[in-house]
């Protein structure tokens, strides 16, 4: 894998998260502990709710305009809701954010 | 025949290395061994023991004189390698003269890593790695002071070494807890807590600035909020990095640290290199379990047999008396895990264990480390844990037999074991009172007291009632928060004041939250009961705050914003309508709308708008309306005595000095206020949380009406003759209203549970109970009572804008 640096943990907040803008639409950045981070669709495929603006706890977001639970590890809808979010590979480097290049720019090699 | 080694560097690993050639084949090298510091092996991580005083140097030299003698190892102590000559193999020390090697092993190990501060060369900064600078700390008077950076292992073992002097320690963290890499927040907390008991100041989230001196003396550490600290001594224990300039100046591959293969070999032929100096497959070493197995297998490869170095899980624990820490594998990264959390708040025990594919993969420990080999060996060994997840965190002694339901293990528990810690209730008493006939909770209670002071053992007291009753005993119907706890929003708020719990790490952990860091439910409540009590010293936390509120604007359903600007009142004037109109035109906003509150909305607004459009409305005075929280809304009015000719009272006056008092605040729900200058109410005063009606003879005070959902009108607090007295009583009543509601219960709800007469009783009769209420509520809003478009568009803008932007580098 080729990985792309895309800032720093730090610039995110504990159990928040900040936008990537890709080819393939926004993508949110989440940190789930002071050193964990997740990558995952922006776009709640229930009504299209914001997920980076959702609470995050434990390894999971809730959309924050129908409290849609999504598993960030899997992408996986939680609870009675059935749905999937589009999860990136990311990882830590120090304190690094590195995010899997090949599945960002599928569309721009193109 | 004989082989020349040269090893450079006598730390532990070329020490166990040394061990293995000697008891193996003493004759298979003639042993050369360099060394940096004056002096041979000795147990490095035994130094926060010397440093506490529980042990001397002496008793933690590894190798003395007559080992080295014994085995025939010439000692270049005190001495540094300075050149290398790979192609006729031999090495230069300080005498100048190269000495030839048949095999060279490098040990150099790591160097702390210094963060280049202003100020970090000053005499007085030292790192806490060699038996120096253990010294440098053991010099320390009583009563000095010394600032420790860095609240990892090393840092808070030295803090707490030092502490235990005399010595006024304060450790500097940036990150949000203490050890950070090992331990989540709930764990973190428990061990701030024990360390501040130990009499060491802990500062989290703490980013140092400069440290500053006087006459080339450390003097002291400036934090970037300003905090300045005074100290003798500084200590940077932030890290340490493998030492390879030796060896990258010689020409081995390096990366971060020296490039190994499995048989510890460099690079280059007949050069090995062991311990904290190596990379191998990506990963550094700095404990001590895999650099004992690199020197184990590097002496079989020096030795001509096979063997091969494999990365194994870690375990770590912290050497400091009184705080027992485990923590070991992986609970940083991987996918589709789970998590298994055990708290027993009254013995101050937190556990965590992660799944992966029905394996343990990682675990941590506080307070409780006696079953800690066991889980390591699970972690180490990778066996199928399904079998017994259930009862897994129960540790080792409840595993076999059959599967438990969760009410077995206090089935299990015996007669005399005890339940209500407060009370000195066990579980005999209980059975013997159900028997009795007490069958639910509030019986026990008044029988036996148990649970009936902190309420902590209300889930035990409950499960001995479900295990002696079996299917007799109705689970009460109070609702917990969520499925995080088993306590009702009562309960914890009442806990909350109790036990004094001051951060959300507290209160999952002393009233056993089931996750590790509750969910969308749960922490939004817990978020407010923890800022309205402790107004001064919790730390609101955005990210357990609705987006609303977290944004400072409402939500609409295509992810695009409404600001609405506050307009005290209701008034208005030419140039706040000028910049709102500016603004809409600016933004493009697609809706403008004229709300129920007396302000206008702004619809449609970009979420990477916000910052921008919040400084132009900054500039013409306009703040944030809150149009968006759990907080004061707005203050309705009617034009009063200024203009009406039935006004009986400055209405439009008093709502606005109202909303000046009240604005910023947070309460448990919206809270809505309208003043109405005459019984005709134009205001709509009698639908609101709070609704002020003026007559001639003064003002009626209503409260706890409603016009959402419900619709209900206010009831009378009380007739009151001065804008005062209506301002002391709306104050009062609000300040009762956040002590004591519900989360997410509006006024009306809450009056509703607790009865007018008990609200009236506090706010109107008892003077006393007034003047606290008054006085609580102005010291929260110190904190509160500001404008946070002004703080967002500004510090925090950066926020609102994409982390990153892939698709302007793709373009290229």
């Amino acid at each position: 894998m080729s990985w792309i640096d895309i800032g720093d943990v730090t610039d995110i907040p504990l159990r928040g998260a900040r936008l990537l803008k890709t080819h393939l639409g926004c993508i949110a950045v989440f940190r789930t502990a002071e050193t964990e981070v997740y990558a995952a669709s922006n776009t709640c495929p229930h009504k299209g709710g914001p997920l980076s603006e959702g609470i995050v706890h434990g390894q999971s977001v809730t959309c924050p305009l129908h409290n849609w639970v999504f598993d960030l590890n899997t992408g996986q809808a939680q609870g009675a809701d059935d749905g999937e979010i589009t999860t990136y590979p990311v990882r830590l480097e120090g304190t690094r954010i590195l995010i899997d290049a090949a599945s960002v720019t599928r569309l721009s090699a193109a | 025949m004989t082989e020349k080694l040269v090893i450079i560097g006598a730390g532990m690993a070329s020490g166990r290395l040394i061990e293995h050639l000697v008891a193996a084949e003493p004759d298979a090298y003639d042993i050369t061994l360099f060394n940096a510091e004056p002096r041979g092996n000795y147990n490095r991580i035994m130094l926060s023991p010397v440093l506490a005083g529980d042990q001397t140097y002496e008793d933690i030299v590894t190798h003395d004189d007559d080992f080295y003698a014994s085995h025939n190892v010439t000692c270049r102590f005190g001495e540094r390698v300075t050149a290398i000559d790979l192609a006729t193999k031999t090495v230069t020390g300080s005498d100048g003269l190269p000495l030839a090697y048949d095999k060279l092993v490098f040990g150099t190990g790591s160097d702390p890593f210094m963060i280049p501060l202003p100020g970090h060369d000053l005499d007085g900064v030292i790192a806490y790695r060699d038996l120096e600078d253990t010294q440098r700390m053991m010099e320390l008077q009583p009563r000095q002071k010394v600032v420790v950076i860095g609240g990892g292992l090393l840092g808070l073992e030295a803090a707490a070494g030092m502490a235990a002097r005399g010595v006024e320690v304060t450790v500097v963290h940036i990150m949000g807890h203490l050890m950070e890499r090992q331990l989540d927040e709930a764990a973190g907390y428990l061990l701030k807590k024990s360390l501040e008991e130990k009499g060491v100041t802990v500062l989290t989230s703490a980013n140092s600035q400069k440290i500053v001196g006087s006459n080339g003396k450390v003097a002291g550490l400036i934090l970037e909020d300003g905090t300045e600290l005074p100290c003798d001594l500084l200590v940077m224990a932030v890290g340490i990095r493998p030492s390879v300039a030796l060896a990258k100046e010689a020409g081995l591959a390096v990366g971060r640290g020296i490039h190994v293969d499995d048989q510890m070999q460099t690079s280059i032929k007949d050069v090995f290199a062991v311990g904290e100096c190596v990379e191998h497959n990506g990963a550094l070493f700095g404990l001590v379990a895999p650099l004992y197995d690199q020197a184990k297998v590097l002496a079989k490869t020096l030795l001509g047999e096979e063997a091969a170095f494999k990365q194994k899980p870690l375990s770590t624990k912290l050497k400091v008396t009184g705080c027992d820490l485990f923590s070991a594998g992986d609970f940083a990264e991987g996918e589709g895990r789970e998590d298994i959390v055990y708290r027993d708040p009254a013995r101050g025990v937190y556990k965590r264990l992660v799944l992966e594919n029905d394996k343990l993969i990682g675990a941590v420990f506080y307070g409780d480390t006696a079953d800690s080999n066991w889980f390591f060996g699970l972690i180490q060994s990778g066996e199928d844990v399904s079998g017994m997840r259930d009862t897994l965190i129960f540790g080792p002694a409840y595993q076999g037999g059959t599967p438990s339901d969760p009410l077995s293990a206090v089935a299990a528990l015996p007669l005399d074991a005890e339940i209500c810690g407060c009370n000195g209730v066990c579980k005999g008493t209980i059975v013997k009172a159900i028997e009795g006939g007490a069958t639910d909770l509030g019986a026990i209670k008044a029988t036996t007291k148990a649970s009936a002071s902190c309420g902590t053992c209300t889930g035990l007291v409950e499960q001995v009632l479900g295990a002696t009753l079996g299917d007799d005993y109705a689970t009460p119907a109070a609702q917990p928060i969520c499925g995080c706890c088993d306590l009702t929003h009562e309960d914890v708020r009442r806990l909350i004041k109790s036990k004094e719990l001051k951060s959300q790490p507290a209160v999952w952990q002393e009233l056993g939250w089931k996750t590790s860091n509750g969910c969308h439910v749960c922490r939004p409540a817990v978020n407010f009961y923890l800022l309205a009590d402790w107004p001064t010293e919790y730390q609101d936390d955005p990210q357990s705050r609705f987006v609303n509120e977290r944004k400072h604007a409402n939500i609409q359903k295509d992810g695009t914003f409404s600001v609405v600007p506050r307009m005290w009142g209701g008034i208005t004037n030419p140039i706040e309508l000028r910049a709102i109109a500016d603004a809409a035109d600016k933004y493009n906003v697609p809706t403008v709308k004229v709300t129920g509150g007396q302000r206008i909305d702004l619809l449609g607004v970009k979420g990477a708008d916000l910052p921008h459009i919040w400084a132009d409305l900054n500039k013409a005075g306009l703040v944030s309306g809150h149009a968006y929280s759990k907080g004061l809304r707005t203050v309705k009015t009617c034009v009063g005595t200024d203009h009406c000719r039935f006004g009986t009272q400055d209405s439009t006056g008093l709502g606005i000095k109202l909303e000046q008092i009240l604005w910023g605040s947070w309460t448990p729900h919206k809270v809505k206020l309208a003043v109405s200058g005459c019984p005709r109410n134009c205001a709509e005063a009698t639908c609101k949380d709070i609704g002020i009606i003026c007559v001639d003879s003064g003002y009626q005070v209503g409260v706890a009406g409603a016009a959402g959902m419900d619709v209900k009108e206010t009831e009378r607090l009380a007739d009151v003759s001065t804008e005062q007295e209506v301002i002391d009583l709306t104050v009062a009543f609000i300040q009762l209203y956040r002590e004591n509601a519900k989360y997410l219960d509006r006024a009306y709800k809450w009056v509703a549970k607790v009865g007018l007469d008990w609200v009236r009783e506090r706010v109107v009769h008892d003077l006393a109970e007034r003047a606290r209420l008054i006085e609580a509520f102005e010291l929260s809003q110190s904190v509160y009572r500001k404008d946070p478009w002004a703080e967002q568009a500004t510090e925090k803008a950066k926020n609102f804008a994409p982390l990153a932007d892939l698709t302007l580098e793709a373009a290229e």
